[in-house]
């Protein structure tokens, strides 16, 4: 191999701090954070990122993501982005979110902040329960899964449907670009990266609301194995929520 | 500047731009609605942000958000919105940031009404949310006052990284008055050190209420209180009306405060020495100085629009033994120089059975 | 076929065997070795098959795979 050299083809983001995280092993929260700081390498903007961590699992992200960061009270996410935004609007603005603090007690910040067109990324972990409190039934949970809140199984007559955040964010005229990915695997997983990309590059452009849900893994809440996990994203969270770009409006189209 | 005429919440408005205001973010709710309708156009005008938020709890929420990022923020609300603000408040108490928040009182609880009422002195002295701390309380008793407090408000929001509240009942965010306006301020370029600004060329800032282990979340708190002991030390306010020679003074608190001024005035006329202190500062509440008068007069009279809130901040500063009486309406019932005249009289009548 | 080497920061690596799963030369298995944090960290068992195609780099969860890929020389 005397024509070869050898080059650097992958490398942990420079937007990560070196911070060993707090996740369980097979977390997917670790991919979705690496696809971010991946994001913000790429387009250049670390170093005027300000990001805001939820309340869940993902409460200490501000000790991993190597950008100035703010921690939300549950929900509130979208709203501490706005104000930040709006009194600085030379930065850029993401925030972290599960499904717990988006789409139960903070479905009526992301409506709003979606709806106005604020000028930030949302970036939106879907693992149809709450990891934190320890399992219980989140507003994703799908019928007939067990969790400590819905131990016979989420019963609709009784808890109701789960919600379909992107598709029903994409109704809003202010949201410029709504995509659902997933982490399963790594064809899926390359996917939401670009997804990632294109939302802050509609930031950037100041198109509008963006955001990117990833459907993601709990393990240890869904008493799997971390591949055993990835599959169980396959066989029965795609289905009930179908992958690909819910909104994209033109502007962002001409990108 | 001229003294003008000026509705009390536009008035507030008006001096929270000229000391440098850089974003707004509140909802509708009487008695202080005029408050945000006079900035959405004052604001924008002036390229400044403003925005009419979803809720109080989004609006509170926002006023967080650009807070960490070290700009002049704030708010307004009444009773009930400050209710729903309380969580943010909490937060924002815990994180350090600097905020000022205006709250015109209504009557409560609950719906209650839209009539003026001190119905809150508990919530924002303290009560302003979950856990150990208190906000900067400033209690103005004219539109002049109301100005020059939350001109003041955003200076020691900054010095001590705190939530200054100013606080007024619906007379005064309603009622117009001449008031003459302070300068206007040049908009702040710099941020502080604790401010997030992007991770340009240092290492990245966290702003958080979590804590997670007992002794640093501890040490959080210890750091609240030393700082509360500065306010305590530094920033109480207070204004006296005729205490020197008082035989019966009159403890109460913006409109309230003049209101028995007033009736102090009306009861000398009729030969009762009557005196006013009226705290400007709720919290820091001016606990010694109260304590120092209550050695010179024969009884203190607690005048408050409610069932009696800072009556036990008054009992705190005289002791037990010291005869505080209290007369208080609830509901939105705005008491008359007249009411208040009444039980003056009446004490003074006691007081002169008591010397024969 | 394309020659590559990857790096594990073992004392990163939670043993959530997730690279493993999708390797496509199976190259990697479970050490007998706990790292600080208490977990068997994942090693590479036959270097010389690694491709670089870095599928393993794009699932681990706790970024502690770092990929190198031979390519052809550049003229100077």
């Amino acid at each position: 191999m005397n024509n070869a050299e050898e080059k650097l083809v992958f490398e942990r983001p420079r937007s990560l701090t070196d911070a060993h995280t707090h996740y369980c092993p097979g977390c997917t929260h670790g991919i979705a954070h690496r696809l971010v700081a991946e994001a913000l390498d790429e387009l250049g903007l670390r170093e005027r990122t300000l990001g805001i961590a939820p309340v869940g699992c993902a409460v200490l992200a501000y000790y991993y993501f190597n950008v100035d960061m703010a921690e939300a009270a549950h929900g509130r996410a979208p709203a501490m982005a706005t104000g930040m935004k709006r009194a600085n609007p030379d930065k850029i603005l993401f925030t972290y979110q599960g499904d717990g603090d988006l789409a139960a007690i903070g479905a009526g910040e992301i409506v709003h902040a979606a709806g106005r067109g604020e000028n930030i990324t949302v970036i939106f972990i879907n693992n149809a329960i709450y990891g934190m409190t320890g399992g219980q039934m989140a507003p994703t949970t799908l019928e007939g899964q067990k969790t400590t809140s819905s131990p016979m199984g989420r019963d609709i007559s009784i808890a109701g449907h789960p919600l379909r955040m992107s598709e029903l964010l994409a109704t809003l005229d202010g949201a410029a670009y709504v995509a659902r990915g997933s982490l399963h695997d790594p064809k899926h997983i390359r996917r939401a990266k670009k997804a990632i990309l294109t939302a802050f590059k509609v930031q950037q452009a100041g198109l509008g609301f963006s955001m990117v849900e990833l459907l993601s893994a709990c393990g240890t809440n869904w008493k799997m194995d971390p591949v055993e996990a990835l599959g169980w994203i396959k066989d029965n969270m795609v289905p009930y929520f179908p992958l690909g770009d819910y909104k994209v409006t033109d502007a962002v189209k001409n990108l | 500047m001229a003294r003008e005429l000026w509705k009390g919440n536009e008035a507030l408005a008006e001096a929270s731009v000229r000391a440098g205001l850089v974003a707004y973010f509140g909802y509708p709710i009487t008695p202080q609605t005029e408050l945000l309708e006079y900035l959405s156009l004052r604001m924008v005008k002036l390229g400044r942000a403003f925005l009419q938020a979803e809720s109080e709890l989004a609006a509170i929420n926002m006023v967080y958000g650009a807070a960490c990022t070290g700009v002049r923020v704030m708010t307004s609300s009444s009773s009930p919105g400050i209710s729903l603000m309380q969580e943010g408040l909490s937060y924002i108490a815990a994180s350090e940031v600097p905020v000022v928040l205006v709250d015109i009182m209504r009557g409560g609880p609950g719906l209650g009404n839209i009539q003026p009422s001190q119905g809150d002195y508990f919530q924002v002295t303290r009560a302003a949310g979950h856990g150990d701390f208190h906000p900067l309380v400033l209690a103005p008793a004219t539109v002049q006052e109301a100005v020059d407090l939350v001109y003041l408000a955003f200076d020691l929001a900054e010095k001590y990284r705190t939530i200054v509240i100013v606080v007024a009942d619906g007379n005064i965010g309603q009622m117009m008055e001449p008031a003459e306006m302070p300068p206007m301020r040049k908009v702040k370029k710099d941020r502080p050190d604790w401010a997030l600004t992007g991770a340009d060329g240092r290492e990245h800032r966290i702003i958080t209420s979590l804590e997670l282990g007992a002794e640093r979340l501890e040490a959080l708190n210890l750091r609240l209180q030393k700082k509360i002991a500065r306010i305590r030390q530094a920033e109480v306010r207070y204004q006296e009306h005729k205490v020197e020679d008082a035989d019966i003074l009159i403890a109460a608190f913006g409109t309230m405060g003049r209101i028995s001024q007033t009736a102090a005035e009306m009861a000398r006329a009729k030969g009762i020495k009557a005196g006013v202190f009226r705290p400007i500062s709720l919290f820091p509440f001016p606990d010694e100085r109260l304590e120092e008068l209550s050695r010179q007069v024969s009884r203190i009279l607690v005048v408050e629009m409610n069932a009696g809130q800072m009556l036990d901040d008054v009992r705190l500063a005289v002791g037990k033994d010291f005869p505080v009486e209290f007369y208080g309406r609830m509901g939105g019932v705005v008491p008359l120089p007249d009411d208040v005249l009444e039980v003056v009289e009446r004490i003074g009548a006691e007081l002169n059975d008591e010397q024969r | 076929m394309a020659k590559g080497r990857i790096v594990i920061d073992e004392g990163r690596c939670k043993g959530c065997e997730l690279c493993i799963s999708v390797c496509p030369p199976e190259i990697l298995v479970v050490s007998s070795r706990l790292n600080e944090r208490g977990y068997l960290a994942v090693e590479v068992m036959d270097m010389d098959r690694c491709t670089g195609c870095s599928l393993c780099a794009v699932i681990c969860p706790d970024v502690c795979i770092t990929v190198y890929r031979q390519v052809p020389a550049r003229s100077r």
